[in-house]
């Protein structure tokens, strides 16, 4: 145990005005190392004390910032980087949704670092306490007094002088505050079973708590409310529909999106074909490449690159006919599409397996395109 | 020190003669290009001498706000500081002059006068009875004529005072600006419906009146500092200010800035979010093509940049920063109203032209000649206030 200090003289003053002058003078005097106390603050008290500048806004803005780029970070990471979720139709990036966020944490950084800057300023932490703590002078000015109170380290300060100074300038009081540092002993109080018991306590307390209200309470009307909705639950029968079906089966003659459905089934009705199909694929650069490519995968074997018939397989095979006869270059798109599907007269076989829908009015294209390349002067060419 | 002491009464009256020659070489600039921009195009005129209409109402009616806030709150620091934003209201019965031509011009500028747009949208058929000419030239003239009253009350018992120094005159006028604060809440409410919003007619956000009002406070609020600081700066002000009278003019053009952010980014982020056909048609022009820029520049202009020009305590003191902060967001303004405006006309690419300098010529020719012309026949300071005293002596 250290032996006490003096710390400083304590003032009391009556009215706003008179400590407002009173700091004036102590100012005046060139005393640095003071500060006045009253439980408002006081119009015009800044000036007659002449502070300095604290760096103290600094800090304010400096959290302040990094709270706003800190939530951006961590938004933009587990938002679009980590878990990317797409939610209301927006970007994975939604910024505007961030800015509500960005203002509370700016705040909240801000905030609490001012609060600790202040008292790592004027508590010196890690110190947890001021000499002035709990004192008489303390306790007046929280309530109807303001006081000054300049310290001992100040270069100008003598105990006799200083305090005829401030009884000169109307203090009700003068009091002396002694520093006394109190020695704490960690290790002791860590290991009191007071504090362990206490511990425990509030653990089972607290962790039992925390279980019967998430696990029995939200059972128990009226916090249940949010189980018991209106809803078919999976594997649930449907109160609603007269079948107990939840899940309604679509609409007859609902269409998949993306699917292309066979408008007539032929199998061989080839007047029918001839006559309803129509191709429902419009022609572009990629539609004729898969035409392409089908054909020469699946085609060409048997027709030849060109459809001429004057194939790889001639002579192996039974020789299909050149498609570029009068007869099949007026053809419908149909008749094509029919063969592809279902095949020709048991000598060409169905390709419906090898070949989706699609494709296969791709390859019709593609034949199309065979045929006007041999005949370009040909009446269909028109 | 009394109160005869520190006010110079040589200083009471008239401001530097430049004020009066600027503000009536630009009135005339003004008013001779928006009659060029009237014979070239009509239409887009007509938006020009809307966006004039709305930027004079809201400094105007922002002075008005700032006085009557003055009187009702018994804010002491202000009191000295009253006088030229009662100068600066004097703007709004020119409000009729401005309004005049566009009156008889209704049916090239709104949408909703064109009564095909009734027929084919029901939505719209809801707003036919509020949304017609003869009820819109009758809200105009009554929104204007009140504020007129409003402010022919108030400044009279003002001048009344410099005279009479009777006490009863603030009594009134606290009354009458208590009054004055929802009838103006309302009030500002349909002038913007009516001239701002009606131009998408099929457009609607609740919020829309406070982000004109936020707009018209900041306005007002940085005319009045830059009118003050720079006559104080230059030894023209009756009385002598200290620096915590800068500090909060600084203050609430800080404030205003943060307001103004808010609830701009309010309106655009609810809107924005919900995605509704009906709410974003008015925000998709501006966030495509060159709005999408002037959107960017405005952000800045009004919020990000004179954010950090001000948020030191040394800026708030320091009467160049608030002199040239105040000119930065007088033209935020301008770019305010015109990207409130425009988009309206030309929604595809955004127009500048002969218009948009006129409407800039002619909205500072009129606040600056007005103010030099009432300061001519007024005293500077409310030398008949009782709370002036206080005010001269107001420290932080």
């Amino acid at each position: 145990m250290s032996e006490k200090r003096l710390y400083g003289l304590a003032a009391i003053f009556d009215t706003p005005e008179k400590v407002v002058a009173a700091a004036r003078a102590v100012a005046g005097r060139g005393f640095t190392k003071y500060d006045s106390y009253s439980s408002y603050p006081i119009h015009g008290l800044d000036s007659a004390m002449r502070l300095k500048r604290t760096r103290i806004p600094f800090v304010t803005l400096v959290a302040g910032l990094s709270g706003a780029v800190l939530l951006v970070l961590f938004t933009w990471w587990t938002n679009s980087v980590d878990f990317p979720l797409a939610i209301g139709g927006k970007p994975y990036f939604a910024w505007p949704d961030y800015v509500p966020l960005m203002f509370e944490m700016t705040v909240l950084f801000g905030a609490v670092s001012t609060v600790i800057a202040l008292l790592v300023v004027w508590l010196k932490l890690p110190r947890n306490s001021h000499p002035l703590h709990d004192t008489e002078f303390m306790k007046k000015v929280s309530k109807d007094k303001f006081g000054i109170c300049i310290e001992s380290d100040d270069p100008g300060f003598n105990e006799t002088e200083t305090r005829r100074f401030l009884e000169d300038l109307g203090a009700e009081s003068v009091d002396s505050v002694y520093d006394e540092p109190v020695d704490i002993s960690l290790k002791q109080k860590v290991l009191d079973p007071k504090f362990i018991a206490a511990i425990v306590v509030v653990a089972v307390v607290s962790s039992a708590t925390t279980y019967l209200a998430l696990n029995k309470m939200l059972l128990i009307r009226p916090w249940s409310s949010l189980n018991a909705q209106f809803k078919v639950n999976p594997e649930s029968r449907s109160r609603f529909y007269s079948d107990g079906i939840g899940m309604r089966p679509p609409v007859t003659g609902t269409v998949a999106r993306g699917h292309l459905p066979d408008p007539i089934t032929v199998s061989d009705n080839l007047a029918a074909a001839e006559k309803y199909l129509v191709n429902p694929v419009l022609p572009s650069p990629h539609v004729m490449e898969v035409g392409q490519r089908d054909f020469n995968t699946y085609c060409s074997p048997c027709h030849g690159y060109f459809a001429d018939g004057n194939s790889r397989l001639q002579g192996q095979f039974p020789s299909p006919p050149s498609l570029h006869t009068d007869s099949l270059r007026l053809a419908p798109d149909g008749l094509y599409y029919n063969v592809i599907t279902n095949g020709f007269q048991g000598v060409m076989p169905s390709y419906a397996r090898q070949i989706p829908r699609k494709e296969r009015w791709a390859i019709v294209w593609y034949i199309r395109a065979l045929q006007k390349a041999q005949n370009p002067n040909g009446p269909e060419a028109k | 020190m009394s109160r005869s002491e520190q006010i110079d009464a040589s200083k009471l009256k008239g401001v530097p003669t430049s004020y009066s020659s600027v503000g009536w070489s630009l009135l005339i600039i003004g008013v001779v290009l928006m009659l060029v921009a009237f014979a070239i195009n009509v239409k887009h005129a007509s938006f020009s001498l809307i966006m004039t209409l709305t930027y004079v109402a809201t400094i105007g009616t922002g002075a008005l706000f700032w006085v009557g806030t003055e009187y009702v709150s018994s804010a002491v620091w202000s009191t000295v500081l009253r006088r030229p934003f009662e100068f600066m209201a004097g703007v709004i019965p020119f409000l009729f002059i401005l309004v005049f031509p566009l009156l008889f011009n209704l049916h090239s500028i709104f949408a909703w006068t064109h009564k095909s747009l009734f027929a084919t949208d029901p939505t719209m058929l809801v707003r036919a009875p509020y949304l017609n000419i003869p009820f819109f030239i009758i809200r105009t003239i009554l929104v204007i004529g009140v504020w007129c009253l409003f402010y022919f009350l108030i400044v009279r018992n003002s001048k009344l005072q410099d005279t009479t120094r009777d006490q009863r005159l603030t009594k009134r006028n606290v009354n009458l600006s208590a009054g004055f604060m929802p009838v103006f809440a309302i009030t500002l409410t349909l002038f913007t419906v009516d001239w701002l919003m009606s131009l998408a007619p099929d457009w609607t956000s609740t919020v829309f009146a406070v982000y004109v009002f936020a707009g018209a406070a900041l306005g007002a609020m940085a005319f009045g500092t830059l009118l003050i600081v720079k006559l104080n700066e230059k030894d023209r002000f009756p009385v002598k200010l200290t620096p915590d009278h800068y500090y909060n003019l600084g203050a609430f053009l800080f404030a205003f800035i943060n307001f103004w952010a808010y609830i701009a980014f309010s309106q655009f982020m609810l809107q924005w979010y919900g995605n509704l056909k009906e709410e974003t048609s008015w925000y998709i022009p501006r966030m495509h093509g060159s709005w999408a820029v002037v959107s960017i520049v405005l952000a800045l202009a009004e919020f990000l940049i004179p954010f950090f020009m001000l948020v030191s305590r040394a800026a708030k003191l320091n009467p160049r920063r608030l002199v040239f902060v105040s000119v930065w967001l007088l033209v935020a303004h301008a770019i305010d109203i015109y990207w409130l405006t425009m988009p309206e006309y030309s929604s595809s690419r955004a127009v500048f032209g002969l218009g948009e300098i006129a409407f800039l010529f002619l909205s500072a020719g009129i606040v600056l000649a007005v103010f030099a012309w009432k300061a001519k026949k007024n005293n500077m300071v409310p030398i008949g206030d009782p709370k002036l005293e206080r005010g001269l002596e107001f420290h932080l």
